[in-house]
């Protein structure tokens, strides 16, 4: 038989030649602007890219981000399968819950947090209902602002991932329950063995988006003077009136941090996509 | 005797339409009942209310002398509780029409999942049984595949074999060759087969007469919730005595 090898002529594409060009360009020139701009400071940068106060806001960032996610999915399995159960009071609190903290702005309620102390200045465990408490902390002692940071995001992420693990638990085919219902597992056993593991799929996406999106939202904390990585530079340009620089040292942080998280998220969607045709 | 299975008056309904409309039928142990019927019949909600997949509304159905999801005390019934009908469930293995293999799990960890979650077996003693199981299903060099990597007939091999690793009294088969390609029907014919030799009890919703034939020893037809017609496959086959049951096989044999 003889061979028909294809060496075709490709047909000119001047459109996308032109496009190319502008684009090129165009991203040529707002570096140049960029780097011979004098007012951009670019020693300053340099020297406070690796300054103590930064790195230390970086790890409050990083603390904040790590709690309130790992808190967050675990509060968001917990209102998801509430959801989904028989009972209309479970499935009513947890659709309160969902309702009320996606439909508040995170900024309001970061903020009252913070102020938690003005409604209940004093904080206790004890008998409800006006019962005698057993142990009491004066609120404003308690609710530090990483406290009320932490309590802010991790809520709301919660109401968040309630709806994302709840579209993955519905995505997982009734006929899998049954089949783990027919072998004699127990509701128990097979949310966690059969129903679960398949949500994973549908959920680790969106979560991986929740988490690096939660790196940048942790800056909205310093509305309460959070500590994170973004109240450092406003604290340290209050001083030295760099503000540009300090804002472009936090970018630089806030960029290498979500390049990892991203880097992280493609190697677990590929760990749980086991078993998935033309694996 | 006491049969196996005891279908009992049975009355199913879905909103306005009653799918199950008093039926009677019992499986004796080591029995293969066969049946067959139309589709919408309620051939597969029979069997479905067999291991409580599906609840009745009126009627009593009993498993190896226990009735199912209830319990009696002073002849009033009590809803079982979970638990206790998972138990139930146990004795009773069944085989889907879509396999519903666990798609993240390979063929032998689909087969260990019961013994080891249900039953509380070793995971070394599980992986024997499960191993030894698709031996005799004749998928032992493809324990480590995920189902998305085997065809339909072994999907349904291993499904066969994942139940029948909790070590069920009875087999209940919902259409199990519906879903496959022509050329595949036979390799799970041919384990279903060998299975009905081994004395264990079994119920199979399904549309292939000649396994009926060979390997049921009573057949039963269906039509619009109701038992038209039962009897030993072969008179049933070779001279039905109901109008229903002779339009029916005349348009599938």
């Amino acid at each position: 038989m003889t061979e028909l090898p294809i060496d075709a002529v490709r047909p000119g594409r001047p459109g996308r030649l032109a496009a190319a060009a502008v684009a090129g360009l165009v991203l040529v020139w707002l570096a140049y602007t960029i780097i011979v701009n004098e007012n951009l400071h670019w020693d300053v940068i340099v020297a406070f890219l690796f300054d103590s106060r930064i790195l230390n806001g970086l790890l409050v960032t990083i603390a904040l981000t790590v709690l309130s996610m790992v808190i967050g999915v675990a509060l968001g399995v917990i209102a998801a399968v509430m959801q989904l159960s028989d009972s209309p009071v479970l499935r009513g609190v947890a659709g309160l819950y969902t309702w009320f903290f996606r439909g508040t702005p995170l900024l309001v309620q970061l903020i009252f947090w913070f102020n938690i102390g003005l409604v209940f200045p004093v904080i206790g465990i004890g008998v409800p209902f006006g019962g005698p408490m057993l142990v009491e902390w004066q609120a404003n002692a308690l609710i530090t602002p990483f406290v009320a940071a932490a309590l802010g995001l991790t809520i709301n992420e919660g109401a968040y991932m309630a709806e994302i693990v709840r579209a993955g638990i519905r995505s997982v085919d009734p006929g899998q329950r049954e089949a783990a219902e027919a072998l004699g597992m127990s509701h128990r056993q097979i949310l966690r063995r059969v129903v679960l593991p398949q949500a994973m799929r549908v959920i680790i996406p969106p979560t991986g988006n929740q988490f690096i999106s939660m790196l940048k939202t942790t800056s909205m904390v310093s509305v309460i003077a959070g500590a994170e990585l973004l109240t450092v530079a406003q604290r340290i340009y209050l001083g030295n009136f760099e503000v540009i620089a300090l804002l472009v040292v936090a970018s630089v942080w806030y960029v290498v941090l979500t390049t990892v998280a991203s880097v992280g998220q493609h190697f677990l969607e590929k760990r749980f996509s086991r078993g998935e045709a033309g694996r | 005797m006491s049969a196996m299975v005891s279908v009992r008056s049975v009355r199913k309904r879905f909103g306005s339409l009653e799918v199950l409309k008093g039926v009677s039928l019992d499986v004796p142990e080591g029995g293969v009942v066969c049946v067959v019927g139309p589709s919408g019949s309620g051939k597969s909600t029979l069997l479905r209310c067999v291991n409580r997949l599906e609840t009745i509304d009126s009627g009593r159905i009993r498993v190896d002398g226990e009735l199912m999801g209830f319990r009696e005390v002073d002849g009033r019934l009590h809803l079982l509780k979970p638990a206790e009908l998972c138990r139930q469930r146990r004795k009773i293995g069944m085989v889907f029409q879509r396999f519903h293999l666990f798609p993240h799990m390979t063929a032998l960890e689909n087969v260990m999942e019961g013994p080891c979650t249900v039953r509380g077996l070793s995971r070394e003693r599980a992986r024997a049984q499960a191993s030894a199981l698709l031996e005799r299903v004749g998928l032992a060099d493809r324990a480590h595949h995920y189902p998305a990597q085997l065809s339909g007939g072994q999907q349904q091999r291993v499904a066969i074999a994942r139940s029948l690793a909790m070590e069920p009294k009875v087999m209940l088969f919902d259409e199990p060759t519906s879903a496959l390609d022509p050329e595949l029907v036979q390799e799970v014919l041919g384990v279903m087969r060998d299975l009905a030799t081994s004395g264990i009890t079994m119920v199979v919703v399904t549309h292939e007469m000649g396994f009926a034939r060979e390997a049921g020893d009573h057949l039963v037809f269906m039509d619009d919730g109701m038992i038209v017609e039962e009897g030993p496959p072969r008179e049933v086959l070779a001279d039905p005595r109901h109008e229903r049951t002779r339009a029916f096989l005349g348009q599938v044999l």
